[in-house]
């Protein structure tokens, strides 16, 4: 009963998922409407057959831009957490099982990067790369993200390294690498898997702020954080804008968020 | 499981009392609604965008934003009217020597700074001096290159002699009078307007309050606050709550939804929007690409996606607030033909069209979104465009100071009230000719109108250089646009000026 | 002690590398501070006069020696954008900023730690999925979005405040009512952050051996949950709190710009675009003094609560 249970929240995870994933493909073929074309005449159209999410302010299709900007929302996001959670799990896993002066080193560099404030980040990302290019976000935010995932595999290694099955495993001769990736690693996913899926959300949430604040991703590309803090600026003209926007990036969020949870529970069903 | 009982019931009971302490909060809320509202109390909260982050000692000044407001508080010898004339202030008349070269000021007795002093001729000659850059490398104030001498000649005369004559000089003496011996300028403001400066806390808030030896008409008003919010959303929210009771430079999009409580009063913003043209740059340094851009660009269009309508349209660097030089018969130089533009473009050795960057200060949301409109316009002739948005201040850095781009979208203002001020900057050798305009045939009537004599015959000549500009498609010309200010009901007495001020001396409560 | 005091040289250590390479940033961002200060009046003679006055000219090293000189005697030198000391500029943004933060972690702990340890405890059950759900959606809402919505909800049509006027720490009890709602909007996602972890962690660690030996045994589910289970789950969510502590600063940033309140983040994104470098310094010094002091504060209490992390656990 329990288990059944458990498989569903990945099941729906997964669908949901995969229905978007679906959708963001599609995008990148197929639009309905050219997501940049302009209308002076179907200016904050509401949601109707034409157009299920309405338009905007230039008279654009909003379902045609939220399929594109899911597409980029998506990828930030994922590219984000994969360069931040490589890094950081290789780092955090290094320092909490051999701890001394290089886990001192390192983590104190993961404070100092911390402490760093992300825009002062970004601008220098920008600086160095020039405006309006998406690598610009990922790489700022990639960084940013590097020391909460170190930080969390650290602590993860630091309790497991002492443990019965990794001192056996040290006795019987097993390389260090070994031990740190095939004994340790599998054994930290009850922390390692909500900190990837919730890094997925921060770095979503992340995007959409430095859309905010005019540091993220140029027009007329759109992320979905970029046409929410867009959406804002209409909210009670056009609230059909924000609502599809905001549900979007939402459920996006939601069904990684799901299959995580999901993972998590299958696999911790059977320790 | 008790324990655990208990703890979510502490836990409800801190919460409780975190919420319950909120609510006396609310508590005294409730209160002030017995305390005088600002209409009792006869003074108002002007929404402002962006921060006085400036010196506020006006001689420098550099933020057209800090002028704005400060407007309220400096006076100069002269000062501009709503109409666009210049008429005496600290000085009660002047007049001009035969030679054009030599001002003579009377002035105003009995004027009293804003720190009780008396204003002195040393005062005047000490304030046009330090703009003269005595003392210094350079002018304070660039245009004060032309004064030759200020000299005090009694207790209530000062002369101002020029290099040599010029018609447009009178518009730069509305340079603030400040107190000769007054350190403080920087932070802690004295001059000699309605409004006198009280107090600036950074990102949040900028106080004035009524000056009662104001020598001419004064302010309605007893106190107006400054209320800083950088984000034009939250500034809406402002209104709405009741905040706010006054906002200028509102955007468009927001005019549709500022509610029953105000009304709006539309004005035209003293500047030129247009898609500035780096004329030294392949391929904008052929005449027809630029033509070509100029038939390309839907202005109407540019007007209804991006601004709801609202603007005026203009063909060349004049705005339609200065009536007197704005020249209407440019406007329409190029209509939208995307037909034409793709013949000019293939003449011009760009049958395919090609590509190019627009910088926008990304800090300027319409001209982002004008450059949106540009470049989905632009797609129908074959030219690809890529938007660069970057800082206000890489902006001037970069592209203006620097002049490093190929296009950008930007607003050009007036530093003064004159035809001069909006068209020198094309001059060839000019310091901020950011385009890089080189056209001898402008460089001759601009020379010209400098040294025209009557009136007349300058006008016609500022005319002649705004054809120039609109002839050779200097820029794709866009549009003034308009200024929208949200006023409270109950409120009055908002005007515009051909110039980038807020006057608050004449905006009053009805009734 | 003498890994507390170990610590404490670590955060100097840090504290200097973090404002070293806030100059080393400042060389690398485009945009100067001369020519910023002039504007579009800037002529190439201006800015270079401008530089010299303000010292712009000298190298990094000397630059940040002179900075690090005026810090420890307490100068931290004036706004180039307001021609005002920056310690009398920010004062009150700083003090802002520490009760809309300490407010939002309040909330944060009130309330995720409770409904954390509530849904391990109902993990499996029947609500579950209905709760993944919405501590999903709350988790998935950005700040700024969640503020405006809020402002709009209390502010407009409830009228529970007035958006768009702090009242200023003068009053305090005004001051600290309005800033319920931006706390709340910075709160959310990350409550919903730190239930969802404390879930996981608790729910790790009841399956492990002991628990499930100690519940088989018939010992009392939440009894052993509360006795055997916080206790050891506590360090990765210390940790996790500490963390959030330090991310609930950089969260406000967007939030004040929302809500209008004159705080420390708002001015850092001002003078960072105005290039005010005296007080991005300073603000950054600020900041990183706060994220570091929470890191220390989570490693020693870690060590505290699980002696495991002592052991190896050498300076």
């Amino acid at each position: 009963m329990k288990k059944r249970r458990k498989n569903t929240m990945l099941r729906v995870g997964l669908i949901l998922t995969g229905l978007l994933a679906a959708l963001i493909l599609l995008g990148c073929f197929w639009t309905p409407y050219d997501p940049e074309a302009m209308d002076a005449a179907a200016k904050f159209l509401p949601p109707c057959l034409a157009h299920p999410m309405g338009t905007d302010s230039f008279g654009r299709d909003i379902f045609s831009r939220v399929l594109k900007g899911a597409g980029t929302t998506f990828g930030i996001a994922l590219s984000t957490v994969a360069m931040g959670g490589a890094l950081g799990i290789l780092i955090g896993a290094v320092t909490g099982y051999f701890g001394g002066v290089v886990d001192d080193i390192l983590m104190r560099l993961g404070d100092v990067i911390t402490a760093f404030p992300s825009i002062l980040l970004a601008l220098v990302v920008i600086s160095l790369m020039g405006p309006g290019k998406k690598s610009n976000v990922v790489l700022a935010l990639g960084l940013v993200f590097i020391p909460s995932f170190a930080r969390v595999t650290r602590t993860a290694y630091a309790s497991l390294r002492d443990v019965n099955y990794v001192q056996s495993a040290r006795l019987m001769g097993a390389s260090h690498s070994r031990i740190l990736w095939l004994h340790i690693l599998p054994n930290t996913r009850q922390v390692l898997l909500p900190a990837l899926t919730i890094g997925f959300n921060n770095a979503a949430l992340a995007e959409a702020s430095m859309s905010y604040l005019c540091i993220g991703v140029t027009p007329p590309d759109a992320s979905l954080g970029y046409m929410l803090s867009e959406a804002q600026g209409v909210f009670q003209r056009a609230p059909w804008y924000a609502l599809s926007t905001g549900l979007t990036l939402v459920s996006i969020i939601f069904g990684v968020g799901l299959i995580g949870q999901g993972l998590q529970r299958e696999k911790g069903g059977e320790v | 499981m008790k324990k655990r009982i208990w703890a979510l019931l502490l836990t409800a009971l801190v919460l409780s009392a975190v919420l319950g302490g909120c609510a006396d909060g609310s508590g005294d809320d409730g209160a002030q609604s017995t305390t005088p509202t600002r209409a009792e109390t006869n003074e108002i909260v002007v929404g402002l965008m962006n921060d006085l982050d400036d010196s506020l000692d006006p001689h420098l000044t550099v933020k057209a934003g800090t002028r704005e407001v400060m407007f309220n508080v400096f006076e100069g010898l002269v000062k501009p009217t709503p109409e666009g004339e210049l008429i005496p202030a600290l000085a009660e008349k002047y007049t001009l020597s035969d030679d054009q070269r030599t001002y003579t000021f009377t002035l105003r007795q009995g004027v009293k700074f804003h720190n009780g002093q008396e204003m002195t001729a040393e005062d005047v000659v000490w304030s046009l001096r330090r703009c003269a850059g005595e003392g210094q490398d350079a002018p304070l104030v660039e245009a004060f290159a032309a004064i030759d001498a200020v000299e005090q000649v009694d207790a209530s005369t000062v002369t101002v002699t020029l290099k040599e004559p010029n018609g447009e000089f009178l518009a730069y003496l509305t340079t603030a009078i400040l107190p000769a011996d007054y350190t403080g300028q920087d932070t802690d403001p004295v001059g000699t307007g309605p409004f006198r400066f009280v107090s600036r806390s950074a990102q949040d808030a900028i106080v004035l309050e009524k000056f009662d030896d104001y020598w001419g008409t004064p302010a309605y008003l007893d106190k107006v606050t400054f209320k800083i919010n950088e984000n034009a959303d939250s500034l809406m929210m402002a209104l709405q709550s009741g905040a706010i009771d006054l906002c200028n430079h509102l955007p468009t999009a927001n005019a549709a939804q500022i509610g029953e409580d105000f009304y709006i009063e539309e004005g035209a913003m003293s500047l030129v929007q247009a898609l500035y043209l780096n004329n030294a740059q392949a391929p904008f340094d052929n005449v027809l690409v630029r033509q070509a851009l100029c038939y390309a660009t839907d202005r109407q269009e540019i007007l209804d996606l991006a601004f709801d309508g609202y603007g005026t349209l203009v063909g060349s660097s004049m705005y339609p607030t200065l009536s007197k030089y704005f020249d209407e018969t440019l406007t329409d130089t190029y209509s939208y033909d995307p037909e034409k533009a793709r013949e000019l473009l293939a003449q011009a050795g760009y049958p395919d069209g090609f590509s190019m960057t627009i910088t926008v200060p990304s800090n300027y949301p319409q001209h982002v979104d004008t450059a949106e409109v540009l470049a989905q316009q632009y797609k129908a002739v074959g030219i690809t465009v890529e938007i660069l948005p970057v800082e206000w201040n890489v902006w001037v850095e970069d592209a203006y100071t620097g002049r490093n781009f190929q296009s950008t979208v930007v607003g050009v203002d007036a530093s003064a009230m004159t035809a001069r001020a909006m068209l020198e900057r094309f001059v060839s050798t000019a310091g901020d000719n950011f385009i890089n305009y080189q056209n001898s045939d402008y460089d001759t009537l601009f020379a010209q109108a400098q040294a025209a004599s009557d009136e007349a015959t300058q006008v016609q000549l500022y005319k002649d250089l705004q054809r120039n500009l609109a002839e050779n498609a200097a820029n794709v010309y866009i549009q003034a646009p308009a200024d929208l200010v949200a006023v409270r009901k109950g409120l009055e007495g908002v005007v515009f000026y051909p110039i980038y001020v807020l006057d608050l001396s004449t905006v009053r409560y009805t009734g | 002690m003498k890994y507390v005091l170990g610590r404490l040289v670590m955060l100097a250590v840090t504290m200097a590398a973090v404002s070293f390479l806030t100059f080393a940033a400042f060389d690398l961002i485009s945009g100067d501070p001369a020519t910023a200060m002039l504007g579009t009046q800037a002529t190439e003679e201006k800015v270079e006069a401008l530089r010299e006055e303000l010292g712009l000219n000298h190298p990094l090293l000397v630059r940040y020696g002179s900075w690090l000189a005026g810090f420890f005697t307490g100068d931290l030198g004036m706004s180039y954008q307001y021609r005002q000391p920056v310690g009398e500029l920010l004062a009150p943004k700083v003090a802002v900023t520490l009760w809309l933060t300490l407010l939002s972690f309040l909330m944060i702990v009130v309330v995720s730690l409770p409904l954390g340890l509530l849904s391990a405890r109902y993990a499996g059950g029947p609500w579950d999925g209905l709760w993944a759900g919405v501590n999903q959606f709350c988790m998935a809402v950005p700040p700024f979005f969640t503020g405006i919505l809020l402002s709009y909800l209390f502010g407009i049509v409830l009228r529970w405040f007035v958006p768009g006027d702090f009242p200023g720490l003068e009053a305090p009890g005004k001051a600290l009512w309005y800033l319920v709602f931006p706390a709340l909007a910075i709160a959310l996602p990350r409550a919903a952050m730190t239930v969802r972890m404390l879930r996981s962690t608790v729910v790790a660690e009841m399956n492990k051996a002991y628990v499930r030996t100690a519940i088989s045994r018939g010992n009392d589910r939440g009894g052993v949950l509360w006795h055997h289970v916080l206790k050891n789950a506590l360090v990765p969510v210390v940790t996790f709190l500490a963390q959030t502590l330090a991310e609930i600063v950089a969260g406000s940033i967007v939030v004040e710009q929302v809500f209008g309140i004159p705080g420390l983040g708002r001015m850092l994104v001002a003078s960072i675009s105005g290039r005010d470098y005296p007080v991005v310094q300073a603000i950054v010094v600020i900041l990183a003094l706060w994220v570091v002091a929470a890191g220390t504060a989570a490693d020693l209490l870690g060590r505290r609560i699980d002696p495991r992390l002592k052991i190896g656990g050498r300076v």
